[in-house]
């Protein structure tokens, strides 16, 4: 008998786990928040240490899910996602009358991801694909009376049923021209002048443009990250946003391989597109989750400029960028969760004063507004500057250029919000952190800082990818 | 005899109308079905393809198999979504729901 499909398919496993666990705490007596979310940490720690150690390469039923150390690295970025997003927003989630339905759907999704990352044929991505999304529709819509809330969830879902009709059109497209949907045997078939081709290739990336929220099909995002909850918001912009452009690397790199010349055209003309689009938005708002969601447009752009490259050195930088962007961003979300939580404001210009009693709060949220924006002490820059060296070397410097002045540009929406808060004018009472959040936040901050000084990260990554 | 072509035309036929009729209604339960002929038009172009192009693999047909699964899944989420915006807003047409923008 041989046992070594439990290693290739351990995370998704330990992950169903604790689903299980969950739900039978929730069919039985049922238990207090605060022990459950201690559980549900718990268990996520281990599996994120289940995912560093014991990484295996190689394939499962008959090349449908694909196993390896870079897969599971991607993996245990996503999990540390959701652990320090569980932490930072200890507070909302304690409140819940049904904290176990949204710990069960937020770790579908997260099951849906991980399977969503080692796919090897079209029909397992698409499959995951939709365990990633339908989840998060229902997430967005946990807060039961709130106009908002029912609002973006209805325009999360509409809109995200149809991109996943324009995904499915394209990859029977595909079926249809070769005969095959797996990652392996779709190299061979794929020709770079054939319009079918071109067709589905174009239909399979809008309908990833659509999750990640690149530019033509990045309506939705501002909207359903205004009207969810705040957890919420956090996942859709870290979590499913890094597994998605993971995802697009997996596919692009594998199956698309031949049609290279096309799809970095389309890569980089989006991306550009995407940086400068999402940069003029997040001017414009006022709303820390709307300015949040357009800066997550526009970071975006970056790694599609970044994925771009189509070199190992552009799959690392994309990598290592998400890390980055996973800690910068959570820091960020959860400092608005608290001021959220207290003063009950999620509007840019009710921050005037809250340095001066609040000086751990707003040091975290410049530090994780500089990370985004890449200012060279924080990894931010880093994550950057390694994007940009890769979608450089096709040798399109107009495109790094308009990339790089774009980075200023969004200076001036990041240091607004800490103008704001360093505003001596006026000042605002003491915010109460509980312990949790505090862990979570000073974790966030240590990774922002970690992540860029220590280089052998990025080399890890690299390495990995060999 | 019935070719590829034919299919192929209806199965384009009914991902445009899909298409179509998501981005001009007004009810929320007509752009949910939709979308539901989008998928169908899908699971034709599918089991045509099996049928016509390649009969060796059977891609094609479990293919169809799960797009049938996911889209009442789907259908299920939105359906109660829908139910949900029904109870805020005391109504099922999108231009009421319009209190986020810009």
């Amino acid at each position: 008998m041989n046992y070594d499909w439990i290693i290739g398919l351990k995370s998704e496993l330990f992950t169903t786990l604790i689903i299980v666990v969950l739900l039978l705490i929730k069919l039985g007596k049922g238990m207090r928040n605060g022990s459950l979310l201690q559980i549900t940490q718990l268990l996520l720690l281990v599996n994120l240490a289940l995912a560093f150690g014991w990484n295996g390469n190689g394939y499962l039923f008959g090349n449908m899910f694909q196993a390896s150390q870079l897969f599971g690295f991607e993996k245990a970025i996503l999990i540390a996602g959701v652990y320090l997003l569980i932490l930072v927003n200890h507070q909302w989630l304690e409140k819940q009358e049904h904290l176990p339905e949204f710990l069960v759907l937020m770790l579908s999704a997260l099951l849906g991801m991980q399977t969503m990352i080692s796919s090897g044929n079209f029909l397992m991505l698409y499959l995951s694909l939709e365990l990633a999304t339908i989840p998060v529709a229902a997430m967005a819509n946990f807060d039961l009376d709130k106009k908002r809330s029912s609002e973006a969830a209805m325009k999360m879902i509409l809109s995200s049923a149809l991109s996943s009709g324009i995904l499915l059109m394209g990859i029977s497209l595909l079926y249809g021209a070769t005969g095959t949907i797996s990652f392996e045997a779709l190299p061979q078939a794929l020709k770079a002048d054939n319009g079918l081709h071109l067709l589905s290739l174009v239909m399979i990336f809008a309908a990833f443009a659509f999750k990640l929220s690149a530019v033509p099909f990045h309506l939705w995002t501002a909207d359903v990250y205004e009207g969810s909850p705040m957890p919420v918001t956090a996942f859709l912009s870290v979590v499913s946003k890094g597994a998605v452009a993971f995802v697009l690397t997996s596919t692009f790199y594998r199956a698309f391989q031949p049609m290279f010349e096309t799809w970095y055209q389309l890569l980089a003309i989006i991306g550009l597109i995407t940086i400068i689009i999402g940069n003029l938005f997040a001017i414009r708002q006022d709303n820390i989750k709307r300015m949040l969601a357009f800066s997550s447009i526009a970071q975006v752009g970056f790694v599609l400029i970044g994925i771009s490259a189509n070199s190992p050195a552009g799959l690392a930088s994309v990598i290592y960028f998400v890390l980055i962007y996973v800690f910068s961003n959570i820091a960020a979300f959860g400092v608005a969760a608290v001021i959220a939580a207290q003063t009950g404001s999620e509007q840019i210009s009710d921050y005037k004063g809250l340095y001066a009693n609040n000086k751990l709060l707003t040091w975290i949220m410049a530090l994780a507004l500089f990370s985004l924006a890449g200012i060279p002490p924080t990894a931010g820059f880093f994550g950057k500057f390694f994007l940009l060296t890769a979608g450089a070397v096709r040798a399109d410097f107009w495109l790094v250029i308009i990339a790089a002045l774009n980075m200023m540009v969004s200076l001036y929406y990041y240091l607004r919000v800490v103008r704001n808060m360093f505003n001596t004018e006026t000042a605002q009472p003491t915010i109460a952190i509980p312990v949790t959040v505090k862990l979570g936040l000073y974790l966030c901050v240590a990774g922002i800082l970690i992540t860029g000084i220590a280089g052998w990260i990025y080399d890890y990554i690299a390495m990995l990818n060999r | 005899m019935i070719g590829l072509e034919h299919i192929l035309f209806i199965s384009t036929a009914l991902f445009f109308l899909g298409i179509y009729g998501f981005l001009t209604r007004r009810n929320l339960i007509t752009m949910l079905m939709s979308v539901e002929l989008v998928l169908n038009s899908v699971n034709l172009n599918f089991i045509a393809f099996h049928k016509y192009l390649w009969p060796s693999g059977m891609d094609g047909v479990f293919f169809t198999v799960f797009v049938i699964a996911i889209a009442a899944a789907e259908a299920a989420v939105a359906i109660a979504i829908i139910i949900n915006l029904y109870k805020t807003h005391r109504s099922i047409l999108v231009d009421t729901a319009e209190e986020l923008k810009y």
